[in-house]
């Protein structure tokens, strides 16, 4: 009964677009249920943040995170996924005013971006792995491989879903299922440039430090 | 979806076309997220890098600046903002916020204090003898 009352009653709220243009649009209410799940995965991720923090000490005599991480290395990734993020941006703007060569080649760096940034960290991995210093050699590299991990398995996603939407934008042309399925990538593609944020400072820059 | 739009933008005053683009954002937001952000990444680097700051301080330092910079993102390239259709989004992001800080500041907080009540490896096997 409150709701009821509390709805109807609020000053202001009759001023909303939502309330008094009808039910909101797809675009809108689509954004927004992606936008639940963006949050659920980065509390799954939270959870991962947690793990590496309170594991980051035990390297059980094996090498530290001062010893293994290269800042440049790092630098180059961190910009890869900047600029990718940006041309991604771009590229929805594009496809929006139905510029679609700017689309393309705006998907085309935002992919090219992607995979040197995944095919750094994989060298990264790699070169971890060589000197013995693989996810089972101690407990901080345990929680280092599975969180930085599964945020490039989400970057290895992003890239094949990047690659079937430029097909379907080809195809299909740019719809307006379409445009909502490019809006939720790019959401999905600057979640992940967030979640490396909080992964460059917690990781990288306090463990270099 | 068509006529939704329409109706919206009418009531709103707004131009159609514009209007109809607009939670997008324009060239102009991406591309000052995009500076912002470079110079936060920046700072952070010479922050962890550099004796600029006070020694015990780093780490509050680059916490600050990494959660400047996910304000950048989320401003600028997710566009929650403060607009009538961002209200659910904004709720959404504050019950986020308040999940992540309990499970990390919580997971932290219960394991540190383990970490000192808990008798050593060595205290332990002395005591199965």
């Amino acid at each position: 009964m409150s709701a009821q009352i509390g709805t109807a009653d609020l000053p202001g709220h009759g001023t909303t677009a939502t309330s008094s243009g009808g039910p909101a649009p797809v675009r809108i209410t689509v954004a927004y249920g992606f936008w639940i799940f963006l949050l659920s995965d980065i509390i799954m991720f939270s959870a991962l943040f947690a793990a590496y923090a309170v594991l980051s000490g035990q390297t059980a005599g094996g090498p530290s995170g001062r010893e293994l991480f290269e800042l440049r290395h790092v630098g180059i990734e961190t910009l890869c996924l900047l600029f990718s993020s940006y041309t991604c941006g771009l590229g929805l703007l594009a496809v929006e005013r139905r510029h679609l060569r700017g689309f393309y080649v705006a998907f085309a760096l935002t992919f090219v971006l992607g995979a040197t940034f995944l095919g750094l960290e994989l060298s990264e991995f790699a070169g971890m792995v060589a000197q013995g210093a693989g996810p089972s050699r101690s407990a901080f590299l345990s929680a280092f491989f599975s969180l930085v991990g599964l945020h490039g398995a989400h970057v290895t996603v992003g890239l094949i879903w990047l690659g079937f939407m430029v097909a379907q934008t080809a195809v299909r042309g740019p719809r307006d299922f379409v445009l909502r399925r490019l809006l939720c990538f790019s959401l999905f593609w600057h979640a992940l440039d967030i979640i490396w944020v909080a992964l460059l400072t917690l990781v990288y820059l306090m463990g270099a430090h | 979806m068509e006529a939704h739009a329409g109706h919206r933008s009418a009531s709103t005053g707004h131009s159609t076309s514009v209007d109809d683009h607009e939670p997008s954002g324009s060239f102009a937001t991406y591309t000052v997220g995009l500076a912002f952000a470079l110079l936060l990444t920046a700072a952070s680097f010479i922050v962890s890098q550099t004796n600029l700051l006070w020694e015990p301080g780093v780490p509050a330092g680059l916490a600050v600046l990494a959660i400047a910079q996910m304000g950048v993102h989320l401003v600028f390239f997710l566009h929650i903002g403060t607009g009538p259709d961002n209200t659910n989004n904004v709720i959404a992001l504050a019950f986020g916020v308040l999940v992540v800080t309990l499970i990390v500041s919580g997971s932290l907080w219960i394991m540190a204090n383990l970490n000192t009540n808990m008798l050593p490896a060595s205290a332990i096997m002395e005591m199965q003898r």
